[in-house]
């Protein structure tokens, strides 16, 4: 492109190379555009996008202010401005591409302001609500014997704490076998991929049915109107598996089969290339997954509502008797909070904040352990 | 055990082979017992509501006439929190893969994650607490200038516990795990093929569309799968949101309800005898079979275009 024939191309690549990005390269390059493609495009400068941001932003605080509209409606129109106005000065200046390039990431951006906000507002809510409730009694105390002011959280946190380990248990190990036999072993096997489907099926269980069917379960063996803790285990367990097997599949699949043909190549049998190579390489992935799975269960309020009930007081007793838990805890004491019905509530929003720092303390503590066990690569 | 299934072939069997093998094929198999089993355990308990009384259902005639309302408004709260989650749930995890600096796109995955993990009775508290309040002056408005429309024909709800507030509560539940999953997929997008799509002058867009997208569909698509499985079991926020009067309509911004049969089952369970037991039990029996249905539909969509490796 550059050593063209005229003398009048030659000047104008000169140009287009020497001052990028200026609007007014175009009108000399115009001339010659039948002859030959310039070497650069026009582009806006790279301010660009705060400048229109912020004439964006002043044009709709003057029409906020004539029509006294509040904070929201001037967010939206400067956003509307903004989403018009660049796609169009880029759509004159660039090309049809540019704009719908830049109009896209507008939009991009606009999505993830609306997802985020509420996610945002949730927490800010919780924790103006929560805090205030929470000392040292709200801590160490059940609800037994509670009328009106008072009481805690005690016994519920011991539950909840109880039927997700005992969940966990159950599910982990026989979440990430499954997920090695469905890599590993069976591939191509019809077993294998009746399994991989309806795990997929399994995902979609909704709380309540695996509520039920623990119900169902137990109600087999012990009669009508059953409540025990290991009921609610168990039906975290269904939830959970379908959960850490896709999870650990997904991190196994990810794992390159170079890894494992040098393995096999040395000669390594094919279960120690799994442990030893396959597993150490996917653990930061697998921890994650059961670290998300345990999170979605530990919040689960449908299934222990049904199976382990709700009590007043502290039970121990995984086999025994009816087991409170924080997510039945917050449920009842917002939905029934009794008379006065301030002090249930405020112990409800409470609740919430506890289990909300218990999910974050378990997602941070797992993302640390994800960093410490992942082997050491230049991903 | 058979496990030859390996391509390579090998000429001795290792009994730590045999042994591990066997132990994942059981683990394999004790999940299909367990799918098995759900199915089972609640026909055999939802079996007796089948030809009960009518005192069983809560007044309906019978077990089609309880159920129907409950599985158009699961149906109804489902989709529209689909239609508000899935776009926005792409934006986030576009941002997050390819558009913030990698500075702030850290500690955004970060936050997903972690909201992710925010119980649903959270969400069903402040969904009740604080969003219907706010959501009120809209639903007026909306009454007041789109009420020709059948959706929004009102009268507006004056608490905000409409099916339209539930549906953006189970919408913003959804859009962390459907985040979660697409960026993880748009992250795994060969960085070769991003940057022969860049070399080749495709803008950012163009390079996401025919670089990111393709590679990702499969993904995005189980992605709002395991969304669509949320929304539709999701029970207490619905059961906490809802003012649920279990009639069937459109109309999304009036205090007059369909409720959804995981927050029907939530709301009557604890208080329910003899052959109410067994009939919630069958509506649950019928919420699994939907999802059932609509898993099944969306992995044939998801074998039929996944056609990668």
């Amino acid at each position: 492109m550059a050593n063209t024939k005229s003398p009048a191309t030659h000047r104008t690549a000169g140009s287009n190379s020497q001052e990028p990005s200026v609007p007014g390269s175009t009108s000399t390059a115009r001339p010659t555009r039948s002859n030959t493609l310039p070497l650069r495009h026009p582009r806006l400068p790279r301010w660009a996008g705060w400048l229109v941001a912020g004439v964006a932003a002043a044009a709709s605080a003057i029409v906020t202010l004539s029509l006294g509209w509040g904070l929201v409606g001037w967010g939206i129109l400067a956003i509307v401005l903004f989403g018009i106005a660049l796609p169009v000065w880029s759509l004159l200046v660039e090309n049809r591409r540019a704009a719908k390039d830049r109009l896209v990431s507008t939009l991009v951006w606009v999505a993830f302001a609306l997802a985020v906000l509420p996610l945002v507002s949730l927490l800010a809510t919780v924790v103006e609500n929560g805090l205030h409730v929470i000392n040292a009694q709200f801590l160490t105390y059940s609800m037994r014997n509670v009328i009106g002011e008072g009481g805690g959280v005690y016994h519920a946190i011991i539950g909840t704490l109880l039927i997700t380990v005992a969940a966990a248990v159950i599910s982990v190990p026989i979440g990430i076998m499954t997920a090695i036999c469905l890599v590993e072993y069976g591939a191509r096997h019809k077993v294998a991929r009746a399994i991989t489907f309806l795990v997929d099926v399994m995902t979609g269980i909704p709380s309540i049915v695996a509520g039920l069917f623990a119900y169902a379960l137990f109600a087999l063996v012990f009669g009508p109107g059953v409540r025990l803790g290991i009921g609610g285990a168990v039906a975290l367990s269904l939830l959970m598996i379908p959960i850490v097997v896709r999870s650990c599949e997904e991190m196994l699949k990810l794992v390159p089969d170079e890894l494992r043909e040098a393995s096999y190549a040395l000669g390594v049998p094919k279960w120690r290339t799994i442990v030893k190579v396959v597993l150490p390489t996917a653990m930061a992935g697998i921890i994650t997954g059961v670290m998300l799975a345990v999170a979605r269960v530990i919040g689960e309020t449908a299934p222990l509502l049904i199976i382990a009930g709700s009590t007043d007081s502290v039970n121990t007793n995984l086999f025994g008797e009816r087991m409170m838990t924080l997510p039945v805890f917050i449920y009842y004491s917002y939905t029934q909070p009794g008379v006065p019905a301030e002090f249930g509530q405020a112990r409800a929003w409470g609740a919430a904040l506890v289990l909300i720092v218990i999910v974050l303390a378990l997602n941070l503590l797992a993302r640390l352990l994800g960093r410490v066990l992942s082997p050491k690569t230049a991903r | 055990m058979t496990t030859t299934v390996a391509p390579s072939a090998r000429p001795k069997r290792r009994p730590g082979d045999v042994v591990f093998a066997g132990v994942s094929w059981a683990a394999g198999l004790v999940i299909l017992a367990a799918l098995a089993g759900v199915a089972i355990f609640l026909t055999i308990e939802g079996a007796p509501a089948f030809h009960a009384a009518p005192d069983a259902y809560f007044g309906a005639k019978n077990l089609v006439a309880y159920v129907w309302p409950l599985l158009f408004g699961t149906v109804l709260a489902a989709v529209l929190a689909l239609l508000i989650a899935t776009p926005l749930s792409l934006g986030v995890a576009l941002v997050i893969s390819h558009y913030a600096p990698r500075r702030l796109a850290r500690p955004v995955g970060y936050a997903v994650d972690l909201l992710a993990a925010v119980p649903s009775v959270v969400y069903g508290l402040w969904g009740i607490g604080y969003l219907g309040k706010h959501l009120t002056p809209t639903y007026e408005w909306l009454e007041k200038h789109l009420g020709f429309l059948p959706f929004f024909a009102g009268p507006a709800s004056a608490t905000g516990k409409t099916i339209l507030t539930a549906g953006i509560v189970l919408a913003i539940m959804a859009i962390p795990i459907i985040t979660a999953i697409t960026r993880e997929v748009f992250l795994q997008t060969p960085t070769l093929h991003e940057e022969a799509a860049l070399a080749l002058g495709a803008t950012r867009w163009e390079m996401i569309r025919m670089a990111v997208f393709p590679y990702a569909r499969s993904g995005i698509v189980s992605a709002v799968m395991l969304g669509m499985g949320r929304a539709l079991g999701e029970t207490m926020a619905v059961a906490m949101v809802l003012s649920a009067s279990g009639i069937v309509t459109f109309n999304l911004i009036s205090s007059d309800n369909p409720s959804t049969i995981a927050a029907n089952i939530a709301l009557q369970f604890p208080e329910a005898t003899e052959l109410r037991v067994n009939a919630l039990i069958a509506s649950g029996l019928v919420l699994f079979v939907l999802t059932f249905a609509v898993n099944f539909a969306a992995r044939a969509i998801v074998a039929r275009s996944a056609r990668r490796s």
